[in-house]
């Protein structure tokens, strides 16, 4: 079945400029990496990830990106419902994993905070690297601090952490890794962004993981609005967790989406 | 023992075929079908332009059943010809059959004649989504006369095999399918969704459906289904597309011992994911062995009294 669950805002985090975090009293019991279809009722439904969860609540970071997103921003306040279907698709693996590099960029960092509290609870070594345009952008610091992680990062302005992309921090950092660990890499954040990381992570031979977006209805794998060429997989259902070895086999990878029409979109 | 199902000359590998608007945006997305066991595939209706449809949330399940007002989204029939090319690139074993729509009469026949370029071995006249009342009235397939008058149109511009999808939501559906077999129609898709139907939010107080209102699938319709499927074999002689709540292996041995020769398959995804279609068709299998049949057109029609013969309609 799914009909969305509604929960009242139980708080509201200002995260960045244009990033809020929603924050919902229950435990929604994702793994690690799935999403929900938020539901703003009278304008639309969206994909959004999970970012801090607890078996008490969890946290929903909502850049105002989109007309949905921006009608939430401006609409939603404390104490204001919002609905929620899912959690939806494949998660994060990371069971036989000793040490996770976790490449967030822009509003892909939340499911990088998922990935790294669970992690850090079986007491798995995790590096995040975080990747934003300026310092204001950066996310999660104070929560990436109270999981003690090793936390670097890079802006495109150089106001905090290298000046550059964050794959120049993952290329610098697997140069010093215990290879005689079991390393993975875990990605999300802008496709061209995790073409790059699932590429690094091919010349060094180390396992990757990303997390694909694409334009969503069902979100659980009937309608046939994600998939990709030209395996026909369904973000949805057989995403968004895949390995990135498998993403590059899709010739639209990184290259074009299609939107709600179902045409291409470069 | 024989699964294949020739329809309308057509040759099907085995009878389960993905119903029009599930997984069918895209050529691989339709082949990724055809990988995972289903026999052939319809295409997602398209119109002339390009369509959005409306904004979500557009599909739900429900218990029993779907819901869904996906509202024809589409790229448009013009920018789709890629789409097919890539299913035929991938799949190139399995029939598919291209689902039409439109406002009007006119904007079908133009989409069919478009359609009859492409690589496709048959047409589906969607004469029947609930869908988008709003915006183009009544679906075509209400109207015997009307279906008359369309599906006659449309048989001038193409020789591939036509079939015609029609609506549960009428009283005579054995009429309509009348209407459409003497207009030119070589078979006969029953049903699409009923309806439409409503779902409300409590807590939002609000239909959930950004539509408000949406066409019903799954379980939920499958005694009506059967019953149109019944009465069509009985109305017509053309072989039936038998559509509407097949799930699993003992819905499509009803569908066809109701007429169907072919099964359309689509809310059977929500509860077996892809592996629906073997499941289907091993239950099938497994049935005819049981019962000593041979060839499975000898399950079309079985539950109609012995001596009814459809050759004498």
């Amino acid at each position: 079945m799914s009909l969305p669950l509604v929960f009242k805002v139980d708080s509201i985090r200002q995260d960045s400029p244009n990033l809020k975090t929603y924050v919902f009293k229950h435990n929604i019991r994702a793994k690690s990496g799935q999403f929900l279809m938020v539901w703003l009722p009278g304008h639309d439904e969206v994909p959004m990830s999970i970012g801090w969860q607890t078996k008490e609540e969890f946290h929903v970071g909502i850049a105002d990106a989109g007309d949905c997103t921006h009608a939430i921003h401006e609409n939603i306040k404390v104490g204001d419902k919002l609905g929620f279907r899912g959690p939806y698709g494949t998660s994060f693996d990371y069971k036989d994993v000793d040490h996770l590099i976790c490449v967030g960029g822009g509003y892909g960092t939340p499911p990088m905070l998922n990935l790294a509290q669970r992690a850090t609870e079986l007491g798995k070594k995790v590096t995040v690297i975080q990747g934003a345009r300026s310092a204001d952008y950066l996310l999660y610091e104070d929560l990436f601090n109270q999981l003690g992680v090793e936390l670097l990062v890079s802006t495109d302005d150089g106001s905090k952490g290298h000046h550059g992309y964050n794959t120049d921090v993952l290329e610098e950092h697997l140069s010093k890794i215990d290879r005689s660990e079991n390393v993975c890499i875990y990605t999300c954040g802008p496709e061209v962004m995790m073409v790059k990381v699932a590429q690094i992570a091919e010349k060094n031979e180390l396992k990757c993981q990303v997390s694909l977006e694409r334009y969503m209805k069902c979100g659980f794998g009937i309608c046939g609005q994600c998939c990709m060429d030209d395996s026909g997989i369904r973000i949805c259902k057989d995403g968004p967790i895949i390995s990135g070895e498998y993403a590059l086999e899709h010739p639209e990878f990184g290259k074009y989406t299609r939107g709600q029409s179902g045409k291409v979109e470069k | 023992m024989n699964l294949n199902v020739n329809f309308c000359g057509i040759q099907f590998p085995n009878p389960t075929v993905l119903a029009s608007g599930y997984l069918g945006v895209t050529g691989a997305s339709l082949a990724n079908c055809t990988s995972k066991g289903a026999g052939g595939v319809t295409s997602k209706t398209l119109l002339m332009k390009e369509r959005t449809g409306h904004a979500n949330p557009t599909i739900l399940t429900f218990p029993g059943g779907v819901i869904n007002a996906v509202g024809l989204s589409g790229e448009g029939i013009g920018n789709a010809k890629h789409e097919f090319e890539k299913y035929r690139e991938l799949a190139p074993e399995n029939p598919i059959i291209g689902s039409v729509g439109g406002h009007d009469i006119d904007e079908i026949v133009e989409v069919a004649q478009i359609m009859d370029e492409y690589p496709v071995d048959m047409l589906e006249l969607n004469f029947s989504c609930p869908n988008v009342e709003g915006e183009m009235g009544k679906p075509i397939a209400c109207d015997p006369l009307i279906t008359a008058q369309a599906t006659k149109a449309v048989r001038q511009v193409t020789k591939k095999p036509i079939t015609v999808k029609l609506s549960p939501n009428v009283p005579d559906i054995g009429l309509v399918a009348k209407h459409a077999e003497a207009n030119g129609a070589d078979a006969i898709t029953a049903v699409n969704t009923m309806g439409p139907g409503m779902v409300i939010d409590i807590q939002m107080r609000r239909p959930i459906l950004t539509n408000k209102v949406g066409g019903v699938s799954g379980h939920a319709i499958k005694p009506i289904a059967v019953r149109c499927v019944w009465d069509i074999y009985r109305s017509v002689k053309i072989p039936i597309i038998a559509t509407g709540g097949v799930i699993n292996g003992r819905d499509a041995l009803e569908m066809m011992m109701a007429g169907g020769s072919l099964l359309g398959i689509g809310s059977a995804i929500v509860y077996h994911d892809l592996k629906c279609f073997d499941m289907i068709t091993d239950k099938i299998r497994a049935f005819m062995e049981e019962e000593g049949l041979n060839d499975i057109s000898e399950l079309v029609g079985l539950a109609h009294e012995e001596g009814f013969d459809r050759d004498k309609l």
